[in-house]
């Protein structure tokens, strides 16, 4: 009979949070930033297999990673909203509790199984003027862990964050166009370890919670609408 | 937390009936229990056409409950997603979750795939739903609808009629659901034209409406003293677009001097 090798639990926590950081970090970064009009959301991407993606009327995702991994998770998140918004009503589904599900169940993910995810995401709200209470935007980051952070402002994902939270802080302000949003989220991108210097339109994957529309919030931004704002 | 073994499909309807069973009605037991069902409220009149630039969908706003009016503004046409529309005709409660579902359901597999169902596909997923109603229907808890949307591949305007077991039959030209159906339809028989123009569209539908109106008790007319009007709703090219309370006064006014005879002396 064989007798499982004793594992001291903080070595192997540690070993699987490398394990995760380094899947994470061979990826490209996704930056999402509050501007005037809502929520932008630019992830170097130049494939169809989507990284942003729409989750409810005011909630957008966005996933850095292993494709399979958070991609499953955006699904989760669809199904989690509909549900919810099926049972009650459709301004109860709130980033918040979604960010909070989705915190329950990589956590137990990472703790559980032998291989956690190597994955991050950013769950995103943009605020409603006509409701009272929600006018506010939201960014919440959740990790390959569990670990959940509410975050102001800016929020990126992905490989070598610190040096692209060190540009946004350096240079982003609040009120910014949707034009000079997108620029800084190009200019951030291209920051990044493994990023390209000079990134064009075709290469990046871009989408909005757009404040001023009704109902469905999220935008996906066209190619050449993307191009018209980098070039004038 | 479950990650991989939920349900991972695109429908919304599988994903409440394997995840969320709770949520179904057993309406089997509710007639095994309770005999009967108490009166419910009904819908009337609704009629769905195709003209030049897409379909048209209209409907009455009554609902009766027996002899007496359970409300004068009830909704029967719903936009269903950007591109479709559905009317119902039937037990309303019933038939008003079943739009709400639908909508969720073609929203829920727009967001999971990154694109909405084929219109054909559409109108396939409420052929499922009536049929999953069925049993309620044996019951008296009849809900028939009128589907139509534009079908932005073959660029056109397409209707589909429905019977309680789920049959569900593509209509070149028009038809009409309810308890008036069969006057809205005697009027368009004669009104109809394939290639109307949105203005004639709205025309042949509010006569109908109106015909239906003058012979049916279930179906409501305009209510002048109140201001409510039917709805009509358009599926083009452009997405859907109600037409305007204002719009639907001018041409009913319209229709009434033509109708109008002189007050005998």
């Amino acid at each position: 009979m064989a007798f499982p090798f004793y594992v001291n639990p903080e070595q192997m926590t540690q070993d699987k949070a490398e394990f995760a950081r380094k899947g994470i970090a061979r990826g490209k970064s996704i930056v999402t930033m509050e501007y005037a009009g809502g929520i932008l959301m630019v992830a170097e991407n130049p494939l169809r297999l989507q990284k942003l993606g729409e989750i409810y009327d005011r909630i957008g995702f966005a996933g850095v990673g292993k494709f399979s991994e958070f991609d499953r998770l955006r699904k989760m998140g669809i199904q989690w909203a509909d549900v919810e918004g099926y049972r009650f009503s459709r301004d109860d589904v709130r980033a918040k509790a979604l960010a909070n599900f989705y915190s329950q169940a990589l956590g137990e993910e990472f703790t559980r199984s032998n291989k956690p995810f190597e994955v991050e995401i950013v769950v995103a709200e943009v605020g409603d003027d006509g409701l009272a209470g929600n006018e506010r935007n939201a960014l919440y980051r959740v990790g390959f862990d569990g670990t959940i952070q509410d975050q102001e402002g800016y929020c990126t994902i992905g490989g070598s964050v610190d040096s692209l939270q060190a540009h946004l802080a350096a240079n982003y302000r609040q009120g910014l166009s949707l034009r000079d949003a997108l620029r800084l989220g190009r200019d951030t991108l291209q920051r990044a370890d493994n990023g390209q210097a000079d990134l064009a339109a075709s290469k990046l994957e871009v989408a909005v919670l757009d404040r001023t529309r009704a109902g469905r919030h999220f935008r996906r931004i066209a190619p050449e609408e993307i191009r018209e704002h980098l070039t004038r | 937390m479950r990650f991989w073994d939920g349900y991972k499909g695109s429908s919304f309807l599988e994903l409440l009936a394997i995840e969320h069973p709770h949520f179904e009605p057993d309406v089997r037991r509710w007639f095994d229990e309770l005999g009967q069902l108490p009166a419910t409220a009904h819908g009337t009149t609704c009629i769905g056409l195709r003209f030049a630039d897409g379909a048209l969908v209209a409907g009455d706003r009554l609902a009766t409950m027996g002899y007496q009016v359970a409300s004068r503004d009830i909704q029967k046409v719903y936009a269903t997603d950007g591109y479709s529309i559905m009317a119902i005709a039937g037990a309303a409660g019933p038939a008003i979750e079943m739009a709400r579902l639908l909508g969720i359901q073609f929203e829920h597999h727009e967001k999971i795939e990154g694109e909405p169902l084929e219109l054909e596909g559409k109108a396939n997923t409420l052929s499922q739903l009536i049929r999953q109603n069925l049993p309620a229907a044996m019951q008296g808890l009849v809900v028939v609808p009128i589907f139509a949307g534009f079908d932005l591949r073959r660029r056109t305007g397409r209707v589909w009629r429905y019977e309680v077991t789920g049959g569900r039959y593509e209509e070149r030209e028009f038809d009409a659901v309810g308890s008036g159906s069969i006057f809205a339809k005697e009027s368009l028989k004669k009104s109809f034209r394939v290639d109307a123009t949105r203005d004639e569209a709205i025309r042949m539908a509010l006569e109908a409406l109106k015909d239906a109106a003058d012979e049916d008790r279930g179906t409501g007319g305009v209510d002048l003293e109140r201001g409510i009007y039917p709805t009509l709703k358009t599926c083009t090219v452009r997405g859907i677009e109600s037409v305007s309370d204002e719009e639907i006064a001018r041409a009913h006014r319209e229709v009434l001097e033509l109708r109008r005879r002189p007050v005998e002396a």
